[in-house]
């Protein structure tokens, strides 16, 4: 058995402005379109038409009516709403037409087995866009028009019998035939004739029909009876995951950017989420106004007639694993937003993601267990605002015998032990004399002085015999015995190379002796003490 | 007159616990209806002993038996005592049993050619380097939280110096504290190190006891191993384990063994072959008797990689 799926989102642009705003979904809403002073009411959702709002109302005309709240129109969140809507109908089926910008069909032949029969898989794809910030109503069918007239025609959800289709449809208006638009010559006509509902419509003489309207009149009068056949014409969606807002002015304040990426996110995440995939990356791009003075994370107000100029602020956050919390990914913003302002008002926030697959949750189940990945992130963030962003990271050693050869990386430790769980053996060292014998030899370290200390020295027969060192009055006196030198150099051929000699010396100070390492930097002439032995 | 323990139920006489037989006590308790599900506090089991890992170093392991996992180790000792040593061996032991690793760098002191020569597994090891390279002068003494001597007029400039010095200590060691309280509640970590090795003496002591009874709380009912590496004993009521290090032999060892590589004539000499470390118990809570004091000596080995 065939059947197909409609969604359609009465009021699309006013749905589209209620994703970033739930909050007037209470409102009578109107959606603004055109330059000012001839902006025209585009579109207008229940409670402002019940306030007696209609469409092509001039904006004077409707300043009058009091609670109307009053939206310019956004191409933006109209593309990442229709964008959401698909996300929606592919979670439930690979086979979606994308029939309008507020209308999409999707082919539910087989997916019974998967979610149940067709009511409950009709209740949810609608749960599914009510997840996404849409209110849509949900037809089923067994041929794609009628599915699609039904949904435009009855709110809700409804599912249509095989067999029945003209019995449903009947009491529909004509004017659902030419929801488009287009033809409504053949609608004055059919009015004309005193033909009101498809019931009407349907009831018609072929034969004369055909002969007054042509084909034109056979094909509504097939629609009416919802007997039309036709294929479904499906689309392949590139994985873009966005959403953006445009503001009607210029945000000052991190606290209210906040609310607004809140929001952003948590639709992003339901998308990602409808189609079972995750992020480990994502870019936020906010537009800002460059003229006005005042800076973004100060109290002073906006002064949105002077903003004129625009440029963009970009960042960027990647993570070591997928994730999909709206509410680690916010933190995580606004740890980077605190430590790097955007440094002038927000006017339009861009936010994407960059969708992978979800990590697999069950790692090894011998592994000792290791910092959840989403904490471990929020608390590196953390960390990083309070000592430095270059200073929290893990150890990587450079392939050099330069002193201090090394260099700080993200630390992700999953990534590691992943690996680890996929082929245990390959990092654990199984062999017990081995692990002994590492047991058993303790390492002398090195203290390191960041940055080395200068000294003076004084030589007795080639070797180091005195030392002061004015930083550190400890470091001072006699040296007691002092071995070396450990002569290395390299990178002679280019600008930063470098040689030194090495000793090893030992100084009586009051807690005992201590051991520390002489550095005399060949090029420049220089004593330094780099650290302790300890 | 000495107060009653407890009073019967109504209707009995006042029963005065200290004039009573022990056992005549407990059945008294067991009547009372509000108290017969309360074990004696002679009768309660022995909080199971916490679960000990490898140090890295087998002698302090029969020392002490290990680290033990839920609870702050102090390791202390003057420089070039063996400190950092033992807890390097102490974070490579951890990162050979995969464990993930934090260590909290109050002084910016760590050698990565000895960390990774000490067997720890890079990867695993986060590395925080506390201290900013904010100007000092920016600094107020909020920052700190504590106060600061106001230098006199005749050593002003030395006094300055001094205060600056001291005031990005303890810019450090609030980063450090507050670090390390991130990464407790976070957790996960096997092992959490926070080294004040170079911090002074003055300045660590200044730690309230509040935080290290909050780090103590934060890993007591987990797998973490919270170590501190000190000059002195700076967590004295809230550390499990604490051991003190020394090099007593020091200096008539690598005397003799300079003389030796001296008769040798190499032509580049390596003074240190190694130290030789003396570990004393000063404190462990992991056994019910107090613990006498019982030393340990081994010897680290020398790595120069050139």
């Amino acid at each position: 058995m065939t059947a197909f799926a409609c969604i359609y989102v009465p009021d699309f642009p006013v749905e589209a402005l209620l994703r970033a705003e739930p909050g007037l979904r209470s409102q009578a809403l109107a959606v603004l379109e055109g330059k000012t002073p001839l902006q025209t009411i585009f579109a207008l959702n229940e409670k402002a038409r019940h306030a007696g709002v209609s469409l092509g109302m001039t904006k004077l005309q409707v300043e009058a009516c009091s609670d109307l709240v009053l939206r310019p129109r956004s191409l933006l969140q109209e593309a990442a709403a229709h964008a959401a809507l698909l996300d929606c109908a592919q979670s439930f089926s690979p086979r979606v037409e994308d029939a309008g910008c507020d209308t999409v069909l999707l082919d539910l032949a087989g997916l019974e087995p998967l979610f149940g029969p067709l009511p409950k898989i009709a209740r949810d794809v609608a749960r599914r866009a009510s997840d996404l910030g849409l209110e849509a109503n949900i037809a089923v069918a067994s041929n794609p028009d009628t599915a699609v007239l039904a949904a435009l025609g009855f709110s809700g959800v409804i599912v249509i019998p095989e067999g029945r289709e003209a019995e449903q449809l009947g009491n529909l208006p004509l004017e659902v035939l030419f929801t488009g638009g287009h033809d409504l010559q053949t609608l004055d006509v059919l009015e004309r004739w005193g033909i009101r509902n498809l019931r009407a419509l349907a009831a018609l003489p072929e034969v004369a029909l055909s002969e007054r309207l042509g084909q034109e009149g056979i094909r509504l009068q097939q629609l009416a009876r919802g007997c039309s056949s036709r294929s479904l014409v499906p689309v392949e969606l590139p994985l873009v995951f966005e959403e953006a807002i445009e503001l009607e002015y210029p945000l000052v304040l991190l606290e209210p950017l906040a609310f607004l990426l809140s929001r952003l996110l948590e639709q992003l995440c339901a998308r990602l989420g409808a189609r079972a995939l995750a992020t480990q990356e994502l870019n936020l791009d906010l537009t800002l106004e460059c003229s006005t003075p005042e800076y973004v994370g100060t109290s002073a107000p906006a002064r949105p007639g002077r903003a004129q100029a625009r440029q963009s602020f970009h960042r960027t956050l990647r993570l070591p694993v997928p994730l999909l919390d709206p509410k680690v990914f916010l933190k995580l913003l606004q740890l980077d937003l605190n430590a790097h302002p955007p440094g002038a008002p927000i006017v339009k926030i861009h936010l994407s993601a960059e969708p992978v697959r979800p990590r697999a949750a069950q790692s090894g189940l011998f592994l000792p267990p290791s910092p959840e990945p989403e904490k471990l992130e929020l608390t590196l963030a953390r960390i990083a605002g309070i000592v430095g962003q270059n200073k929290v990271g893990s150890l990587q050693l450079l392939d050099t015998h330069r002193p201090e050869a090394f260099r700080i990386q993200h630390f992700a430790p999953g990534q590691r032990q992943e690996q680890t769980a996929r082929n245990p053996k390959a990092s654990r060292n199984d062999n017990p004399q081995e692990l002994q014998k590492q047991n058993e030899v303790a390492v002398t370290a090195m203290r390191i002085f960041r940055p080395p200390l200068r000294a003076t020295v004084t030589l007795q027969e080639g070797k180091p015999a005195h030392i002061a060192c004015p930083r550190r009055k400890e470091i001072c006196g006699e040296i007691l015995w002092a071995a070396g030198p450990w002569r290395t150099s390299g990178d002679w051929w280019e600008q930063e190379g470098w040689a030194r000699d090495e000793w090893d010396i030992a100084l009586q100070e009051a807690t005992g002796i201590t051991l520390y390492r002489l550095v005399r930097d060949l090029l420049r002439g220089q004593w330094q003490v780099e650290g302790s032995y300890d | 007159m000495s107060s009653p323990l407890f009073y019967a139920p109504a209707g009995d006489a006042v029963v005065f616990a200290a004039k009573k037989e022990p056992a005549l006590v407990l059945q008294r308790l067991a009547a009372v209806p509000k108290l017969a599900g309360v074990t004696a506090a002679s009768r309660l089991e022995v909080r199971p002993s916490p679960e000990m890992v490898s140090s890295g170093i087998r002698e302090i392991d029969e020392l002490s038996g290990g680290l033990p996992r839920g609870c702050l180790s102090e390791i202390c000792g003057p420089a070039s005592s063996g400190r950092t040593s033992v807890l390097l061996a102490a974070l490579a032991a951890a990162t050979r049993r995969q464990e993930v690793c934090a260590l909290v760098d109050t002084t910016d002191a760590l050698d990565a050619v000895s960390a990774a020569a000490a067997g720890v597994e890079l990867e695993r090891l986060l590395w925080i380097r506390c201290g900013t390279g904010r100007r000092t002068s920016d600094l107020g003494p909020q920052h700190s939280g504590l106060r600061h001597q106001t230098p006199d007029h005749r050593g002003e400039v030395r006094g300055q110096e001094s205060e600056v010095r001291g005031l990005r200590s303890y810019v450090r060691l609030e980063q450090a504290l507050r670090v390390t309280d991130l990464l407790l509640q976070s957790g996960g970590f096997g092992l959490v190190a926070i080294d004040l090795g170079d911090v002074p003496d003055a300045a660590a002591w200044r730690i309230p006891l509040a935080s290290w009874f909050r780090f103590q709380r934060a890993v007591e009912s987990t797998a973490t191993v919270l170590l501190v590496v000190a000059q002195a004993p700076c967590a004295p009521t809230c550390a499990s384990l604490l051991i003190r290090l020394r090099t007593g032999e020091q200096l008539s060892t690598i005397s003799s063994q300079l003389s030796v590589k001296s008769e040798l004539s190499l032509a580049h000499v390596q003074l240190l072959d190694g130290l030789r470390v003396e570990g004393e118990l000063l404190r462990s809570r992991m056994q019910r008797k107090p613990t006498q004091s019982v030393t340990t000596v081994f010897a680290t080995k020398a790595v120069r990689i050139a």
